[in-house]
């Protein structure tokens, strides 16, 4: 109706970026790595009840095949460490979710050991609050983080080597 | 001529079976495990400390945070320590839905300890179905204190409110199944020839190395220790109500597994006696030195509102003293020490964790066994690292 389809009715178009975003927003592989709280409303949201992997989301236990980082819980000073290393780890392109108060504050643990906000060390893509934030939240979270991807610029000419991928500001 | 040497190998504390963020440094000899040293405090958040900042009413909400599986069950413990510090009478109505929440909390516990327990084994289905019954006792949480983890519902004399209605059927509906959705559990794993060459003669202590460690809790009764603080040293109305204690035999983790099972069964016993027992009354100690008073007062009166602000504010001050009080957390003896110098704050709080004093006995259980088998003695000791590190 209106639309002519010259290349038939089984083929679609788009741009290679589209192709690889929807691809990399659909697939998105986070870190099995809890810290505290938090980490338990993150594997209540993989479980049964709200079930992450209809959007794609599996749990990887190696930084080597995940794309996204779900920091859940207090980082403690003794913790900043091994978090980066396990960041520094993982192939680009990568995201990093700061889930909860603390992960995103400090929350209400303003002491000597813990680390005011994990965006002190990594560059936080989505932050969401909560005490720990419900598993709705952390969908609505992931489902921020896939917009996110989608908008990302040169997605294919960087996995090819032509240039950097641009991320968008929100 | 040939030389051999054993193997440092770290493990945590990024790794998906150590609940968290538990560091273990191991010796291996081939797969054999010659030498366990724990390493903790990556979760090292200053509760302790912290406490002494806070007045009495607002250390609670950093109680729910220690063993995150179990918020009723510290909150109740931290409540008792300053109840028996200040005194206070607690209505009947109170201590009855405390028991009521602290066991569905325990079953909450237990469930998570399942669920994981046998992930780590490579039971994945059990994950799925324990997390499903979790939700169900999320939703009575959020239904009385409007959080699903972090209650943060009882109070200093009672509860922060009395509970809805349609608590009484919710919480009804859900012990008449939950035996059921347990004898799945059972199904998939009791009779299971993996679970049981995994379970069966893993991580063996005798009852007397048990007790020296100061293991408390399942994983002392799986030693045939019929110890139960519950029971023995009774609190918050727990004298009036009948269950079983069940103990094991062979101490390895196959029985504490049947012992948490049986656990798990008796809370529910627990709940339906305390479903029976609930009667309407206040669910606030009439203590106005201590308590806060009823919401309908500080809306509408200014004297109400005085009061309320002065409590939010200032606290109370407690006596001079020390108290301590031990309540039978699901994962052990989980104790509060709190030393009082008059203030409104305490001058130290001491908590003893079940999960920090059962980890030393990592070493004693998992010595001479294979990695694969150290899953399954930190599944079966169900650490939380909230309370180890605190």
């Amino acid at each position: 109706m209106g639309v002519e389809n010259p290349l038939g009715e089984n083929i679609i178009t788009t741009s290679l970026d589209a192709l690889v975003n929807w691809s990399r927003k659909s697939s998105i592989w986070p870190m099995t790595f809890g810290l505290a709280c938090c980490a338990i409303e993150m594997m209540a949201t993989g479980a049964s009840h709200n079930d992450l992997d209809r959007f794609g989301i599996i749990f990887r236990a190696s930084p080597r095949q995940s794309d996204c980082i779900i920091i859940a819980g207090t980082v403690t000073k003794k913790m900043l460490p091994v978090i980066k290393t396990v960041y520094e780890q993982m192939p680009e392109p990568k995201w990093v979710i700061a889930m909860g108060a603390c992960a995103c504050s400090g929350g209400i643990f303003d002491t000597y050991s813990v680390v005011q906000g994990i965006d002190e060390a990594l560059p936080v893509d989505v932050y969401i609050p909560g005490c720990p934030p419900r598993p709705e939240a952390l969908l609505f979270g992931l489902m921020k983080l896939q917009d996110k991807i989608m908008k990302d610029k040169n997605s294919f000419g960087s996995a090819i080597g032509l240039g950097e991928r641009i991320a968008s500001a929100a | 001529m040939a030389t051999t040497e054993t193997m440092t190998l770290n493990m945590g504390p990024q790794h998906p079976s150590t609940h968290g963020v538990l560091r273990l440094v191991l010796e291996l000899d081939g797969e054999v495990i010659t030498k366990i040293t724990p390493h903790i405090g990556y979760l090292h958040r200053g509760v302790e400390k912290l406490s002494e900042h806070r007045t009495y009413h607002q250390i609670l909400p950093l109680t729910d945070r220690l063993d995150y599986l179990a918020p009723m069950s510290n909150n109740l413990g931290y409540i008792l320590a300053v109840e028996k510090l200040m005194a206070v009478e607690v209505p009947e109505r109170a201590e009855t839905i405390r028991v009521i929440m602290t066991e569905l909390t325990r079953l909450e516990s237990h469930l998570v300890w399942i669920a994981c327990h046998a992930l780590d084994i490579g039971a994945m289905t059990v994950f799925i179905y324990a997390f499903r019954e979790r939700e169900a006792i999320m939703e009575t949480y959020e239904l009385i204190s409007g959080a699903r983890m972090t209650s943060n519902f009882f109070r200093v004399g009672g509860l922060s409110q009395d509970v809805p209605d349609e608590f009484v059927r919710k919480v009804s509906d859900f012990i008449d199944s939950m035996p059921g959705y347990l004898d799945q559990y059972e199904g998939l794993l009791t009779t299971n020839p993996i679970w049981l060459k995994r379970t069966i003669g893993n991580g063996v202590i005798s009852a007397e190395d048990a007790i020296d460690f100061g293991i408390t809790g399942p994983a002392l009764r799986g030693s045939g220790v019929d110890w139960d603080l519950r029971r023995d040293n009774s609190y918050s109305g727990y004298e009036k109500y009948q269950f079983k204690v069940p103990v094991g035999e062979n101490c390895d983790t196959f029985d504490r597994y049947k012992v948490r099972l049986i656990e798990m069964r008796e809370a529910c016993k627990i709940v339906r006696q305390g479903l029976d027992r609930l009667k309407p009354g206040p669910v606030l100690a009439d203590n106005p030195q201590v308590c806060y008073p009823p919401k309908e007062n500080v809306y509408n009166s200014i004297e109400g509102l005085i009061h309320h602000f002065k409590i939010a504010s200032e606290g109370f001050p407690a006596p001079e003293g020390e108290v301590y009080q031990g309540v039978e957390a699901p994962k052990g003896e989980l104790g509060f020490y709190i030393v009082s110098d008059g203030g409104n704050k305490p001058q130290r709080l001491r908590i003893r964790p079940p999960s920090f004093v059962n980890l030393q006995a990592i070493e004693k259980m998992a010595k001479g066994a294979m990695i694969a088998d150290l899953v399954a003695v930190i599944g079966t000791l169900d650490i939380v690292l909230g309370e180890i590190d605190r």
